[in-house]
């Protein structure tokens, strides 16, 4: 009997690789580095059906594509980027325009997917990515808390939760030292409206803002488990699976993982509300994740690489897997999943600041703001400290004179 | 022999050796005077990003690396001196520090924040690993010859296991929900974070070091074992000596310079300590040297590293390593002249 239901499986499972297999055909061998979060896994799948690809997951991928983009011949064919990442690819112009490709081949493709510089189109996006709040439906209603919307209203309803003692911590939180940190950081400072950089590039940290920023980190980790400076967002996610916590705002390109039936032990009790509010503007950043070309390969390559893009993000591809990302390919419908990427979108979350003289302030934020955390160091220090470290790094950079 | 012969045999080796360890040197040394950076300059950028439902178009002044014919990036390269070992080193605030006895900001210095734990950490794991490998030794070359096989074998595991991997284990163990964790708060009643403050997390890292590297030593102290003098021994016995006299006054002796080799070892490898910090990811509390040269030398999100600071730090570390091995060195040195003699 279960034998016979495996076997029923597998055939199913042969017939649907088989029919995405007839729907694009890949003859040139191909290489991709992304990211690993899900989106990217049913997407290189896809590719990988097609044939002669090879795909490379990893979460510290930004470590590696800049040089990998740069030899002659690139490393990879194509690569998943973010804001952030792509910064370095068109700067150096490492990637390839897609205008041409996108006319001959990416009719299924729609207007809100390219990313323009200069008017060509130089990253195909997949995702919309931003932070908002999950919450356990089921523990806030049985304790009768409102859905937060500030950082204020978590901390009342997380006093609760902990007073109720049903979850071993109120919050989760990524709050691992070095990138994760930097970025919760961040999110909070332009929630308060706050401003990292003049235009010369010297360091313009509101110093009243910042501390409330980082008063308001240190309150909130004292709702999380004590080891939240090793803490990346996959630990928070398994936290959320595992009905560890109660609630987290998390980047929603995890909103599909926390209520998996496969993974997640509290599947369904989860619901995704709005990025919270700073005093000005939600305190979350907008993303998008896409795909771009590398320049350093023969015609031929890139033109099998573009296909396999376009192929990844086949109407039917996003439909059969709606709720694993906000997709902004066509064949998704937003779901309950999409809710809290939604509403922080409409509630006006600003874009990641993503730059080059920014990213070096992200390294100097995410190194110098553990200190703080940990308590070696008082407020006005690390700030102080993260302007020098940033100058440093800046000038050495050639970034400021 | 003739100097051609010499050469001959010598030759190769010397080839790679300046391949492989002179050439990056002097790339590295040359890197930490210098700094290069690429030419900017400032454009207007029309860049749109795709919003949740319509893209949005921005245009800014951003500073963009200039890009010659051939589409590299043009750089420039300038002599620093000793900048970039100021800029690791801090000298100045770390003077100051120490004037006042502020022994809170010199350990908030990244470098003197690093430097405190490696040498802590060196010192106080070789004495373990030197005393828990001979213990090893001499249990080992006690027990019954049928059972020595099994029994080097699986003392020897810890040492095969890949660092990182050995570390990451260590880490899954032991964090907040690891199975030793959970065993642990069960206990003793009471919840345990070995993860979210500085000292448990080193002191993880010091138990990790000596069990990894212990077995390297009881190897090396397990083959001396098997060359002591038994005549010397059986007179100790019939003189009168006890079991701890005879290991202080003729086994130990006999052991001295492999003693003395597995310190050189072990100072070399430990003052590079980094795998257990990127293991336990523990940047936070707890960082080393190497673990500094390692942060310089990754790029940020948009593609920049430290590379003359990574240099810089490079060197210093070197540095350090030849201070450490000079005592040692130097007894090696006496004691191989006077067996010369």
């Amino acid at each position: 009997m279960k034998l016979k239901h495996i076997l029923y499986a597998g055939a199913l499972m042969l017939a649907g690789t088989s029919a995405a297999a007839a729907a694009c055909e890949n003859t040139v061998a191909a290489k991709s580095l992304t990211n690993a979060f899900p989106a990217y896994v049913i997407m290189t799948d896809v590719m990988k059906s097609c044939g002669n690809f090879e795909p490379e997951l990893d979460k510290d991928h930004r470590l590696k594509l800049q040089d990998a983009f740069s030899t002659n011949p690139s490393l990879y064919t194509i690569a998943g980027v973010a804001n952030a990442t792509s910064v370095p690819l068109f700067e150096q112009e490492l990637v390839r325009p897609l205008d041409d490709l996108i006319a001959e081949h990416g009719q299924g493709l729609s207007e809100n997917q390219f990313i323009r510089v200069d008017g060509k189109v130089m990253a195909i996006a997949a995702l919309f990515n931003t932070q908002h709040l999950m919450y356990r439906e089921d523990i806030l209603n049985d304790l009768g808390i409102a859905v937060p919307t500030t950082w204020d209203e978590v901390f009342d309803a997380a006093e609760k939760i902990k007073a109720a003692g049903v979850v071993d911590y109120p919050l989760g939180g990524y709050y691992k030292s070095g990138w994760n940190l930097g970025f919760v950081f961040i999110n909070h400072y332009l929630g308060e409206g706050g401003s990292f950089l003049d235009e010369n590039n010297m360091p313009a940290l509101d110093k009243d803002k910042a501390k409330a920023v980082m008063e308001r980190l240190k309150k909130a980790s004292s709702y999380m488990d004590p080891e939240y400076l090793v803490s990346d967002t996959t630990f928070v996610t398994k936290q959320l699976q595992q009905g560890k916590i109660a609630m987290a705002n998390l980047w929603a390109s995890r909103a599909g993982a926390v209520n998996d039936p496969a993974e997640s032990s509290v599947a369904g009790k989860i619901k995704m509300a709005s990025g919270l509010m700073g005093s000005e503007q939600p305190a979350s950043t907008v993303w998008w994740d896409g795909w771009v070309v590398a320049k350093n390969i023969p015609d031929e390559e890139a033109e099998a690489g573009f296909k396999l893009i376009v192929a990844a993000m086949d109407p039917e591809v996003i439909s059969a897997n709606n709720d694993a990302a906000v997709w902004l390919a066509k064949g998704f419908t937003p779901g309950p999943a999409a809710a809290g990427a939604a509403a922080t979108a409409q509630a006006g979350a600003p874009a990641y600041p993503a730059s080059k003289a920014m990213a070096v302030m992200h390294t100097a934020l995410g190194d110098g703001l553990s200190a703080y955390m940990t308590g070696d160091k008082d407020a006005d220090t690390t700030l102080a400290d993260i302007e020098a470290a940033y100058l440093t790094a800046a000038k050495e950079a050639g970034l400021v004179q | 022999m003739r100097f051609k012969t010499f050469l001959a045999f010598v030759g190769p080796s010397l080839f790679l050796m300046l391949i492989f360890i002179a050439a990056p040197l002097v790339t590295v040394f040359w890197n930490s005077f210098h700094i290069t950076q690429p030419v900017y300059e400032r454009v207007e950028v029309e860049t749109c990003t795709p919003g949740f439902l319509a893209p949005t178009c921005t245009t800014s002044v951003v500073q963009q690396p200039q890009l010659d014919d051939e589409g590299k990036v043009i750089t420039e390269t300038t002599f620093v001196g000793l900048e970039s070992y100021r800029n690791v080193l801090e000298p100045d605030r770390f003077f100051r520090a120490v004037e006042n006895w502020d022994w809170n900001t010199v350990n908030n210095i990244r470098f003197w924040k690093a430097l405190r734990f490696t040498l802590v950490f060196t010192l106080l794991t070789m004495p373990m690993v030197v005393g828990v490998g001979l213990l090893i030794a001499i249990v080992v070359n006690g027990t019954v010859q049928s059972i020595k096989g099994p029994v080097i074998f699986i003392s020897l595991l810890p040492f095969i296991i890949t660092p990182v991997i050995g570390a990451l284990a260590i880490r899954w163990l032991f964090i907040g929900d690891g199975i030793l964790t959970q065993a642990m708060e069960g206990w003793l009643q009471r919840d345990i974070a070995l993860f979210a403050q500085g000292w448990t997390i080193e002191i993880l890292m010091y138990v990790y070091r000596v069990w990894h590297v212990a077995p390297f030593a009881f190897v090396v102290f397990y083959a001396g074992l098997q060359t002591v003098n038994q005549d010397t021994l059986e007179s100790a016995i019939i003189d009168g000596a006890s079991r701890f006299q005879r290991l202080r006054y003729v086994i130990i002796p006999h052991l001295m310079p492999l003693i003395v080799f597995v310190m050189l070892i072990h100072l070399m490898d430990a003052y590079r300590v980094f795998e257990e910090v990127i293991g336990f990811s523990s940047q936070a509390h707890v960082i080393s040297l190497q673990w500094l040269t390692y942060d310089f030398l990754m790029p940020d999100e948009a593609g920049t590293r430290a590379i003359s600071r990574a240099s810089a730090s490079a060197m210093l570390t070197m540095v350090g390593i030849i201070v450490l091995l000079v005592i040692p060195l130097r007894r090696a040195w006496r004691d191989q002249r006077g067996t010369a003699k």
